[in-house]
């Protein structure tokens, strides 16, 4: 990388990456501001078990439980969960289809930014007033009533960043529909890459009702529509429906990536090829269309009637099927296999039995009956940890291991990591086993506190104490990540030694170019089939020529900052500010000023010479060395 | 690594056990001791799936151990490379056809009883001359942080305590006055949600000989999140049996509103007209339209079991009570909607409010 990237100074990097369109640094973008966020949900959400460690505890206010636990889900879910997936897609999926970026590296950056901008606008609702305190769900008319700017915030701020989540899908599905490499077909995609495909499309689907509902919401509170105020004719059970439209199949945009994460590693440390892939490929799309079949499980109190539920009932029940087919296809991937416990693997193998877990207990709510008693209680709460904590995070735990030398170029410490692993682990379980019983023993969910005599009080001391230690696992990656960069030490293109995927015939971190030669694909495990016959490159496509590539822009910023002040106007247009409407029009103005530049200017990009990459070649010796 | 994680298995089934040992939770508010047939038929469906879902868990558990314990890669294999299978039609339908065959088994049962629960036929009897129904019907309204119970064939109101009588099905009608609500008594049965837009209906049903041994009192909570004091949103049931159920409606029909002899309490009397009745009713039979009964109905006050749902039955919370409500139930709609009270106005406005009892007059 001698001529085109040099040892910068700290302005320029961080300048370099304002203004970077490419997908390797986008990522690592999302891995920071989604890792910040993951740190503060964390933060609030051992306030929430703080504070129910004890019965009767007044450690935090009744308000300020509520505003604590909806900027908990909230920013678990848009923030967290969602952006730090969205990141390692950045980084893997075009390696892994043999791209040399995303289709549209603009639009990319400019998902990040808003995303950025979105939730930046979110949490400043701490300083501002008051966080929203209705919940993640935000049901309309608890929402309608909220005082204050709290939910003025969770509108704005969703719908920007869920501006950029869709951009970030739409991207994906235009990427891996046309930028695959020559020969691989979709039936040569590895798993995780067919996850993104299938999770992006459910972001494309999913969240234009979301958008329309926060419209809606947001009009309702800031200009005095009234879709959901029943005295003026509107409705609250339609936010309910719009809510759940989206949410329910937002679980799936979450654990798809996980599956396709999970698939890499099993395959990877098990030295086998992933048993029934077609299989596997069927089920995550079967997946993603029952997602959208199930929603109203959500409201099965609500009162849609027996006919509704016995459908929904029944249908949530079928989505059981092609979710135990994977996890029997995992089963049968390690099966016979030669498995190398390394701490990727540690959290795929703990994966198995914490998410079948949460998956069974999903299966028992799926009985409508039943679910009148299990419905808001702690046991859903115990649920959706177990789906999320179990199937999400630890994916996510596991992709930082697993990923990280191929983004950095430097492996994070196993031993460290072992230990993060072992308290996250029993943090984890001991925090929400005891949940399922908290709930079925009578304890609602999003209560601030609850009065001792009710037989609640050892539980929920047990799942303080459980929180602590996922706490401290938290806190022991973080100090392997410094400890990590602080050290160095560089790896080779494959460091894992059984990558079976493209991206580990390249090397870590990838030139920003990724391919020198488009890589020719004969099969599933593109760089397995290679290495089996005993080679070590990929068999190129192409002769060595010159590569176009986009130019890095600041524009992808400024459109993204230009709704985040605009945000501020239309909320505050409320309070009858002066300078509100301004504030409003000038943000706008901001926006379609910076689209209308990018429409006017052309930027053509630039090519990467042959000559260049010739030098190149001579480096990445070096590198690999 | 292994065994270390055989051993944490170990513990948490052992911690599992002792749970189990330790009980399922209190008969007055836990879903694992259900009392009525609503509970049952629920409990008996968490019961089944449970057990389908055991089943599960115990084959993928089995396969898991299996396969990690001996598929591990030893000392020496360090370039062993595994057959690559590709998959296995056989299998494939196996672990598609079984779950099938599980589910089905679950689904009946619940359909069955997702309409059996959902018969609400009963209410829409007519009824007879007097105006009276054949089914016992209790109109709920749930309000930021309190209950309301109307009993509309016998134009009784209550609030806070739901009085019903046992073994016999109790119908109801949920709405909300301001945000949505949940309706919940976990003992006799899964929860309806009162919502603003319209009026749900569900019935549950009180086993006598359970309700004894909950001392006839189960406790009632708020399941949807509804502002700040959404926790302390409690409610209680006083099951009575038929025939004492019979007398207490009469009671409350004939009950006149309390004229106290003790002279602190007649006191209270006049405070509370002055600075409460606008609000509070102290009659069982409030014929003022639901818009304009604003707060709980009072006229069984002494002899509740709570005040506002949450603290001792004792005049000295009460007054903790009336002193400053926001700090009990942050957020409630009482606070600041009358004068502040001296401590004597307080001892005699909670003299008054004690003395109003309907059954024991």
């Amino acid at each position: 990388m001698s001529t085109i990237a040099q040892k910068r100074g700290f302005a320029s990097t961080i300048w370099d990456y304002l203004t970077t369109v490419d997908h390797k640094k986008i990522a690592i973008l999302y891995l920071i501001a989604g890792g910040i966020f993951f740190l503060m949900g964390g933060i609030e959400a051992m306030m929430i078990r703080a504070q129910l460690a004890v019965p009767n505890n007044d450690f935090v206010s009744a308000g300020l439980y509520n505003e604590l636990l909806t900027m908990h889900g909230t920013t678990m879910i848009f923030l967290a969960a969602m952006p730090l997936l969205l990141g390692f897609m950045n980084a893997v999926m075009p390696l892994q289809i043999g791209a040399r970026d995303v289709a549209f590296p603009f639009v990319n950056a400019l998902g990040f930014w808003l995303f950025f901008f979105g939730g930046l606008f979110l949490n400043l609702s701490w300083f501002l007033g008051g966080a929203p305190d209705a919940g993640w769900t935000s049901y309309a008319s608890l929402s309608l009533a909220s005082e204050g700017h709290g939910i003025d915030f969770y509108a704005l701020g969703l719908q920007i960043s869920g501006f950029g989540t869709l951009m970030g899908g739409i991207n994906f599905l235009v990427t891996i529909i046309n930028m695959r490499a020559p020969g691989m077909t979709y039936m040569r995609m590895p798993l995780f890459t067919w996850t993104t495909f299938v999770a992006s499309a459910l972001i494309l689907f999913a969240f234009p009702p979301l958008t329309a509902s926060i419209f809606m919401l947001s009009f309702d509170r800031m200009f005095g529509a009234n879709f959901f105020n029943v005295a003026a004719g509107g409705n609250t059970i339609i936010w309910e429906h719009f809510f759940w439209i989206f949410g329910h199949p937002e679980v799936y945009i979450l654990i798809l990536p996980a599956f396709g994460i999970f698939s890499e590693i099993f395959s990877t440390f098990s030295r086998k090829r992933l048993f029934g892939y077609s299989s596997m490929v069927f089920a995550t799309v079967l997946i993603g269309f029952l997602g959208f079949m199930v929603w109203a499980h959500h409201m099965f109190t609500v009162g849609l009637g027996p006919v509704a539920n016995a459908i929904f009932a029944v249908a949530t029940m079928a989505i059981a099927v092609p979710t135990g087919i994977k996890i029997f296809n995992w089963l049968l991937t390690i099966w016979g296999g030669s498995i190398k416990f390394t701490v990727p693997m540690l959290y795929a193998v703990a994966f198995i039995p914490s998410f079948v877990a949460g998956g069974v207990t999903g299966i028992m709510q799926a009985v409508a009956p039943a679910d009148y008693q299990y419905h808001d209680t702690y046991f859903i709460v115990a649920h959706f940890h177990y789906v999320i904590v179990g199937g999400v995070v630890f994916a996510l735990l596991a992709g930082v291991h697993f990923y990280w030398p191929k983004m950095f170029g430097t492996m994070l410490s196993e031993k460290i990591g072992k230990f993060t692993f072992v308290f996250f682990f029993i943090g984890f379980h001991l925090t929400f086993f005891i949940q399922h019983f908290l709930g079925l023993m009578g304890m609602p969910r999003r209560v601030w506190t609850f009065l001792p005599g009710q037989g609640l009080d050892a539980g929920n001391l047990i799942s303080s104490i459980g929180a602590a230690f996922m706490a401290i696992g938290v806190i022991l990656l973080l100090l392997n990540v410094v400890i990590t960069s602080v050290k160095n030490e560089r790896v080779g293109n494959d460091p894992w030694e059984d990558g079976r995927t493209l991206e580990w015939a390249i090397p870590s971190p990838p030139p920003f170019y990724n391919f020198k030669q488009l890589p020719l694909v004969r099969g599933l495990d593109a760089y397995w089939l290679e290495k089996m016959e005993g080679k070590t490159t990929l068999t190129p496509a192409e002769p060595i020529g010159d590569i176009h590539m986009p130019n890095g822009s600041f524009t992808p910023f400024v459109i993204s900052l230009g709704l985040f002040i605009a945000a501020f106007g239309a909320m505050y247009h409320v309070d009858d500010k002066a300078w509100a409407i301004p504030v409003l029009i000038g943000g706008l103005a901001i926006t379609f000023g910076a689209m209308a530049y990018r429409s006017i200017k052309d930027d053509h990009g630039f090519h990467i010479h042959k000559e260049d990459l010739m030098d190149d070649d001579n480096e990445d010796k070096g590198v690999k060395a | 690594m292994k065994d270390r994680l055989t051993k944490w298995r170990l513990l948490s089934v052992f911690a599992v056990l002792a749970l189990v040992l330790s009980g399922c939770g209190e008969p007055f508010l836990s879903t694992l001791k259900p009392a009525g047939a609503v509970a049952k038929q629920q409990y008996d469906l968490m019961i089944l799936s449970t057990i389908i879902m055991v089943l599960v868990i115990a084959v993928v558990t089995v396969i898991f151990v299996l396969a990690i314990t001996r598929f591990r890669r030893k000392k020496g294999e360090e370039n062993k490379i595994p057959k690559q299978v590709e998959g296995s039609h056989l299998l494939e339908i196996i672990w598609t056809v079984i779950p099938i065959i599980l589910l089905l088994i679950l689904a009946v049962p619940t359909v069955a009883a997702t309409f059996e629960q959902a018969n609400v036929k009963e209410m829409d009897k007519k009824p007879n001359k007097d105006g009276v129904r054949d089914a016992l019907v209790v109109n709920v309204r749930a309000n930021l942080y309190w209950w309301e119970f109307e009993y509309p064939d016998y134009k009784v109101i209550t609030s806070q305590e739901l009085v019903v009588p046992t073994d016999q099905k109790v119908y109801f009608n949920l709405i909300s006055s301001d945000v949505k609500h949940s309706f919940w008594i976990p003992a006799a049965g899964g929860k309806m949600d009162t919502n603003t837009d319209n009026v749900n209906k569900f019935w549950l049903e009180f086993d006598g000989a359970k309700a004894q041994e909950a001392n006839n009192l189960f406790y009632g909570k708020c399941a949807e999140l509804c502002g700040p004091s959404h926790a302390l949103m409690d409610f209680k049931v006083e099951t009575k049996s038929q025939d004492d159920f019979k007398k207490w409606l009469s009671a409350m029909q004939s009950a006149k509103a309390a004229s106290p002899t003790d002279t602190a309490a007649a006191q209270g009397q006049k405070l509370f007209e002055q600075n409460c009745l606008s609000c509070h009713a102290v009659s069982p039979d409030d014929a003022r339209p639901e818009q304009a009964r604003l707060a709980p109905n009072l006229a069984t006050f002494g002899e509740r079991s709570r005040v506002a749902g949450i603290l001792d039955h004792n005049e000295e919370e009460l007054k903790n009570w009336i002193r400053d409500p926001e700090k009990y139930k942050p957020g409630n709609k009482m606070s600041g909607t009358y004068k502040q009270l001296n401590e004597q106005e307080l001892d005699q406005l909670a003299a008054y409010l004690m003395s109003l009892k309907v059954e024991e007059q």
